[in-house]
């Protein structure tokens, strides 16, 4: 076995492999984020952003992606897709929604490319 | 003994909870999708299988990343759904088969498989949207049968090889068909195809990838561990990597299988929408 197995970050365009790296730099923020399947920690979270932070140890550049509710700096910190989509949902942000935020696209935009693919 | 009947696959995606939820099957944008699965319907009313073994990757419900186990098997008397944070209904507990689960973690680590067992699992939108499409109604539905979850991570890498996927899904097959009980089982395959969620490639679809899986999935699936895990996340998406669940199910039914009925729709949220039924050859 080639030591190149284990390397996940040969680029693939517009992709962040989830991997042990990632995962390192993002549990305090997809902690956070798997606390979201509660009701009781969705309404706490809304009361006060900022203590729910600290309650779960996000650094400062996880706190500002929040803040901004911009998933590509969710991502690059360290952030997984599954989980951010529980954070999402307090914002009511379907998966069109996050797509179109990611792509620089307008919902009805990105709905079409998604249908495009079909043809 | 017990006989595996065949195996079913399906995606798995939440926005299909949501469209059974609100009564949208016959909608313009749906009906394509649900279309796929009146044939199946009567496969399943014709054979009446006993248990449905349920293949499937947690999305951050059963499993977090503090305990993430690489293969889990249910091994409960039922299994609850939760609330996952974004809106699709709870449905009630779905029954289990707790000593058909037993037998087959035995059988699968005698034969060197290393199985996480799960007396309670938390079943998410990846295990209960295939249980809802193949068995409309679930509970009210007299033929629904006993089910058990299997779990495979997708979330985090390194995720298992294609080959890994393929293997499992042989040993259990041979963990099944050493059941002693007559009953009759389902394999299902949920999950895929390709879609991407997450980065500047979200959108991601590959229609001629996903045709080629649903083809080598029937005919030769040995072809398709020749796929790195690297290639499938660039050729199906960071998320078409549940095709794994699909390898799984299909390593269960043996050589030869007889494809009966399938479906391919794009898109259905962000995802090409695969449906398949396979019946086994004895």
């Amino acid at each position: 076995m080639e030591f190149e197995d284990f390397d996940h970050h040969t680029p693939i365009e517009g992709t962040t492999l989830f991997d042990g790296e990632m995962a390192m730099i993002g549990y305090a923020l997809n902690k956070m984020c798997y606390s979201f399947n509660s009701a009781e920690a969705r309404e706490q979270y809304l009361a006060n952003p900022e203590a729910y932070f600290e309650k779960f140890g996000l650094n400062e550049a996880q706190k500002q992606a929040c803040r901004n509710k911009n998933v590509l700096e969710m991502i690059a910190a360290g952030g997984n897709i599954y989980y951010l989509a529980k954070f999402a949902g307090i914002y009511k942000l379907n998966m069109q929604d996050i797509g179109a935020q990611q792509t620089g696209m307008s919902v009805e935009d990105f709905k079409e490319k998604l249908r495009k693919a079909g043809d | 003994m017990a006989t595996i009947i065949g195996g079913l696959t399906t995606s798995h995606i939440p926005a299909v909870g949501n469209a059974i939820a609100r009564g949208q099957k016959d909608d313009d944008y749906w009906k394509p999708f649900f279309d796929g699965y009146p044939p199946i319907h009567a496969w399943l009313e014709k054979h009446k299988p006993d248990v449905a073994i349920n293949i499937y990757n947690d999305h951050g419900l059963g499993f977090f990343l503090d305990q993430m186990p690489t293969f889990a098997i249910g091994a409960a008397h039922e299994y609850i759904n939760e609330d996952e944070g974004w809106g699709i209904p709870v449905l009630p507990p779905f029954p289990g088969d707790a000593k058909l689960s037993w037998h087959i973690i035995e059988g699968m680590v005698e034969d060197e498989f290393d199985i996480t067992s799960c007396q309670e699992l938390a079943v998410d939108h990846g295990f209960t949207v295939p249980m809802q499409l193949f068995w409309p109604g679930l509970g009210d539905n007299p033929d629904m049968p006993r089910a058990i979850p299997i779990s495979a991570n997708t979330v985090q890498h390194p995720i298992p090889t294609l080959k890994r996927a393929l293997d499992f899904g042989k040993s259990l097959g041979r963990a099944i068909r050493s059941y002693p009980e007559d009953i009759k089982v389902v394999v299902l395959g949920t999950g895929g195809l390709s879609h991407q969620l997450d980065g500047e490639r979200a959108g991601f679809i590959n229609k001629e990838f996903d045709q080629m899986c649903m083809e080598k999935i029937v005919t030769d699936p040995e072809e398709l561990t020749k796929i790195s895990r690297h290639e499938l996340v660039r050729q199906a998406g960071a998320q078409g990597t549940e095709f794994l669940m699909w390898m799984m199910m299909r390593g269960a039914l043996g050589d030869k299988v007889r494809p009966l009925h399938q479906n391919y729709h794009i898109p259905v949220s962000n995802t090409g929408a695969g449906t398949m039924m396979l019946e086994c050859i004895e």
